[in-house]
């Protein structure tokens, strides 16, 4: 239990200054890699939850697809790949407010509902099976959507980017 | 470890995400803050199939991570055809919708 939660406590710890960087920083390229280090701790914290199918799930299009994606957008419309200052609005300071306020009713609803609630440490986990029983029994209708909003998405992708 | 862990370090996550989206205006970051965002949503997912003990949750994070790939590749699409035809990406300069 305490190996758990000294791992969470590194993690959490890696996330949130990553996290912090993806929006502080001056270098698009720097807050891609940043965001990388953001995912991958997502990643470990689902195997802390052993939900390792989405861990695995999370590193090969997380980290695997999404960040090449991101990495070609920040190349392809030229963004400066060094320090550039013109990345924040005029008003990036009432981002602030309007966080803390979020966080602090996010953080009094949670303290309030859950407490020291413990998660089950001995509970039955989730097998790879039972959620494959999930995706092809009961939510099939959302899987089919899903498929379709992937090619939708793919072929509108592709009519976006095309030079014609 | 406690739920409650996991929802705040979520809940930190999310609000840092909904600072980007405020403060930035380069579009591609926009978009990294979005994936924050619903990187938030995936944790609290997991955290409550776990503390529920079924599979629901794990399958509703590998949806929001397919939706969320598909929304990237869009997104991105988007700003490429914005910027060939503006020049720019950042989004203070998109005010044609202004009367």
């Amino acid at each position: 239990m305490v190996a758990q939660n000294i791992g969470f406590a590194i993690i959490a710890a890696m996330m949130i200054v990553g996290a912090l960087r993806v929006v502080t920083t001056s270098n698009v390229v720097h807050a891609a890699l940043w965001l990388v280090v953001v995912l991958a701790g997502a990643a470990a914290q689902y195997i802390l939850l052993a939900a390792e199918f989405v861990a695995v799930t999370q590193v090969l299009v997380y980290i695997g697809a999404v960040m090449v994606l991101f990495l070609f957008g920040t190349m392809l419309t030229r963004s400066r790949i060094g320090r550039d200052s013109g990345l924040n609005n005029s008003y990036a300071k009432l981002g602030i407010p309007v966080a803390v306020v979020l966080f602090a009713a996010m953080a009094l609803a949670l303290s309030e509902s859950f407490g020291t609630e413990k998660l089950p440490s001995d509970g039955s986990l989730v097998t790879t099976q039972q959620i494959s029983d999930q995706i092809f029994g009961p939510y099939l209708l959302p899987f089919w959507a899903l498929s379709f909003v992937l090619l939708v998405a793919v072929i509108g992708a592709i009519v976006l980017a095309r030079k014609d | 470890m406690l739920v409650n862990q996991f929802l705040f370090l979520a809940a930190l996550l999310f609000c840092i995400g909904v600072y980007g989206v405020i403060a930035r205006k380069n579009a591609v970051l926009v978009l990294m803050s979005i994936e924050l965002i619903l990187n938030a949503v995936n944790l609290n997912f997991v955290a409550f199939a776990l503390r529920n003990g079924n599979a629901d949750g794990h399958t509703f994070a590998l949806y929001i991570i397919a939706i969320a790939a598909a929304e990237v590749g869009v997104g991105l699409g988007l700003v490429l055809l914005i910027f060939r035809n503006r020049r720019t990406i950042s989004l203070d300069d998109l005010s044609g919708m202004k009367g």
